[in-house]
């Protein structure tokens, strides 16, 4: 018997590369032995995709997606067939978990420098994993066809209405198919959502897998454990990913899926936040919503979009968040990759770009009032500041050099304050400029004139 | 950072305040376990609201063996409009012509509770006061729901509750509901209510019987209570298999993984 198998794979690997593909991306890519707790959500956002693509497999054998029948499809999936329920909520719940994956996944990257030289392919590639994800959750928001979806959509769709020149209307006409969003919008948007998105999505997860492979695995210490190998070439401080990380991340798949199947059992809707409740009630063209909210996965962007008066600066802000991370490797030039070593200020820098984007997410939420707009508004400043601080700490600047960028930075956003001056809202507007203040002050003067920022000593190997 | 963590908390309280208003819901309380409280809902359901509202993705037959009724049973007593157990409990009253008659058609109610909340729909229907404006068509009001296109359908078990407004200074520029409790005599209000010169002050109202119907008050909430719960059990039948399920699963994989954190321990020894 294990003749013959033997003789199978040998008949095989003559024929296609089995061997050769295990050895390289398993049994002997060399990953650094010092992963910690943050290195477990790339292979769990690798389940997760799993998981949406299986699940969606069995939704679509029985949604339908029409305008007529949509909703009641959706409810027929919960009632009548056979644990259908099961199967849509791991798709509700796994879209937020996936989310909620590549966000922690994002954050290390963005902790340990992982965007960095010469990981910056490898970011980009993670990059557009995310945008087409972000593309993906828009268009399967709308297939359940509920007052949510449908105004959701309509909202998202409408910020297109905002180009210049006249494009702007054609273009939403142009998604649309209609209109109104209709028949025809959901049938595109469920042959994107079900074919062309997932399509792209794999071929992207696989070349960012290989692109790292290719580049190899950074660490909390951000040390290339390339460059210390012992006589057979093997990293000193590398460990084969099978089967030392293989069985390491079952552990991780085994603690995401309890939280995961406690959401998916307990609180399939968790709250309103992963499905929320006027999508119960079936879309109607002719009735607005009294809030209309997206997931809580786009809210930090819809908080930016929100708190900017004229609509197309506002749409371009949001864009514009989102895309400023693909030049993040181009932004942030310090030679140290690891938070460990650049010293307490830029763990405060990332601390506070952390709180940023969780309260936008917060505020994106809620119905708009004008402090959470102005709130909102100061957040989105602090959101761009962080990637304006992360260059500048690129390296020691001369003090003139800081201060131009200070005074550059001062003209601009009194301008923009300028602009959107409302006196009701002076005091409102003068008190919220404190915390713009205070953040620059504190990151720009502070790196000149403390040892906040000076780097501690990057040890010769990993720790 | 911890400055900063301040300021952005700051930031925060008057979006806290601001985001209040509108009157918070009383605790409906329900417990869809509770077989008896789902059949008396059933009936309620049925009897009461069924001649406007559909139920157009639940099925008889299901009804009867979720909530531990005899399929003959719940054919004798709770099918009006048809005689086969395993049709959906559909309505024959048209859209169109509800939407003449009330000015929207009455929504379905299969997901209603998933859509308002027990709490919500509870409050609701037992919050129906009597309101004279000749502009109310039914000559009722709701306090969850104001100018609510539906007429108090449940008047003949609960009776007609009156709007007994407590005195309130002259100016008032604004007012909301801050809680709602019942009483022996129907509901008791805590509005706070601001004047022109921005002061708020708290005064008691009351939404109290005035002409008695079928029931006490009491009897009457348990009632309503009964009625969400069915539309709560209905919103999600599948519910109570989730829940229970939910405790074996996890079960399940806290065990996978007390092992998997084994086996990665014991490949992991050697790694120093």
């Amino acid at each position: 018997m294990k003749a013959m198998l033997t003789g199978l794979l040998a008949w095989t690997d003559a024929r296609f590369p089995l061997s050769k593909m295990w050895n390289e991306h398993l049994a002997n890519y060399y990953a650094p032995k010092n992963f910690n707790f943050w290195y477990y959500f790339g292979s769990l956002a690798l389940l997760m995709l799993v998981v949406q693509i299986a699940s969606g497999i069995w939704l679509t054998m029985f949604y339908k997606p029409s305008a007529a029948e949509a909703f009641a499809s959706v409810e027929y999936i919960m009632r009548e067939v056979p644990m259908g329920w099961f199967i849509r909520y791991m798709h509700s719940t796994g879209g937020s978990f996936f989310f909620l994956v590549v966000y922690l996944h994002m954050f290390r990257g963005l902790m340990y420098g992982s965007y960095k030289n010469p990981r910056e392919l490898l970011w980009i590639l993670g990059m557009l994993i995310y945008l087409m994800m972000m593309v993906e959750g828009f268009f399967g928001y709308l297939l359940p066809w509920g007052q949510m979806s449908y105004w959701g959509a309509q909202v998202i769709i409408s910020l297109f209405g905002a180009l210049p020149f006249d494009l702007g209307e054609p273009l939403t006409l142009w998604i649309r198919g209609d209109y109104v969003i209709a028949d025809a919008t959901l049938n595109r948007f469920f042959a994107l959502h079900v074919a062309a998105v997932p399509l792209v999505l794999l071929a992207l997860v696989g070349a960012h897998v290989l692109a790292l492979h290719e580049v190899g695995s950074n660490n909390p210490d951000g040390i290339e454990i390339k460059e210390n190998k012992d006589a057979n070439g093997i990293p000193r401080d590398g460990i084969p990913f099978h089967p030392y990380y293989t069985v390491k991340d079952i552990w991780g798949v085994a603690v995401c899926l309890i939280l995961f199947a406690a959401v998916l059992f307990f609180a399939p809707t968790f709250f309103g936040y992963f499905i929320e409740q006027p999508n119960f009630v079936p879309a109607n063209p002719l009735k607005t919503p009294e809030h209309i909210a997206p997931v809580w996965y786009f809210t930090p962007y819809y908080a930016i979009l929100r708190a900017i008066p004229d609509k197309l600066t506002g749409v371009i802000a949001m864009f514009a968040s989102v895309l400023v991370f693909f030049v993040l490797p181009w932004l942030d030039r310090n030679p140290i990759k690891s938070v460990r070593y650049r010293g307490p200020m830029f763990k405060m820098l990332l601390g506070v770009f952390v709180i940023t984007f969780i309260v936008l997410g917060y505020l994106g939420t809620q119905a708009p009032t004008v402090a959470g707009s102005e709130l909102g508004f100061r957040l989105g400043q602090l959101y761009f500041s962080f990637f304006l601080i992360l260059w500048l700490h690129s390296k020691t600047r001369a003090a003139s050099f800081n201060y131009t960028v200070l005074g550059i930075v001062a003209v601009l956003f009194v301008f923009f304050d300028a602009i959107r001056f409302d006196a009701d809202k002076a005091t409102l507007i003068f008190v919220s400029s404190l915390l713009v203040i205070g953040y620059y002050v504190f990151f720009v003067l502070g790196s000149m004139y403390t040892k906040l920022n000076e780097p501690k000593p990057v040890p010769e190997r990993v720790t | 950072m911890k400055r900063i963590i301040a300021a952005i908390a700051l930031g925060l309280v008057p979006l806290v305040t601001l985001g209040a208003g509108g009157a918070p819901p009383m605790s409906a309380d329900t417990d869809i376990t509770n077989q008896k409280s789902l059949q008396s809902g059933a009936k309620v359901f049925v009897n009461y609201c069924m001649g406007c509202h559909s139920m157009e993705f639940m099925r008889y037959s299901r009804l009867a063996d979720d909530i531990g009724l005899d399929r003959d049973l719940v054919a004798e007593h709770l099918m009006f409009n048809t005689d086969k157990i395993g049709d959906l409990m559909t309505i024959a009253m048209r859209a169109d012509d509800a939407a003449g008659w009330f000015g929207v058609p009455p929504p379905d109610l299969s997901v209603i509770a998933r859509a308002r909340g027990a709490d919500w729909l509870y409050t609701y229907l037992t919050t129906f006061y009597a309101d004279s404006n000749p502009a109310r068509p039914f000559g009722v009001n709701n306090l969850m729901f104001p100018d609510v296109g539906m007429p108090h359908v449940l008047w003949s078990l609960q009776g007609v509750q009156s709007y007994v407004k407590a005195e309130r200074p002259a100016d008032v520029i604004s007012e909301h509901i801050e809680g709602i409790e019942p009483n022996d005599k129907g509901l008791t209000l805590r509005a706070a209510v601001t004047t022109k010169d921005g002061k708020t002050s708290h005064v008691t109202d009351m939404l109290q019987v005035t002409i008695p119907g079928s029931m006490q008050p009491a009897e009457f909430r348990r009632t309503v209570r009964d009625l969400v719960n069915f539309l709560d059990y209905v919103g999600e039948p599948a519910k109570l298999a989730r829940i229970q399920m939910g405790y074996w699963v996890i079960i399940f994989l806290a065990v996978f993984a007390v092992l998997a954190r084994a086996l990665y321990k014991d490949y992991w020894r050697d790694v120093h």
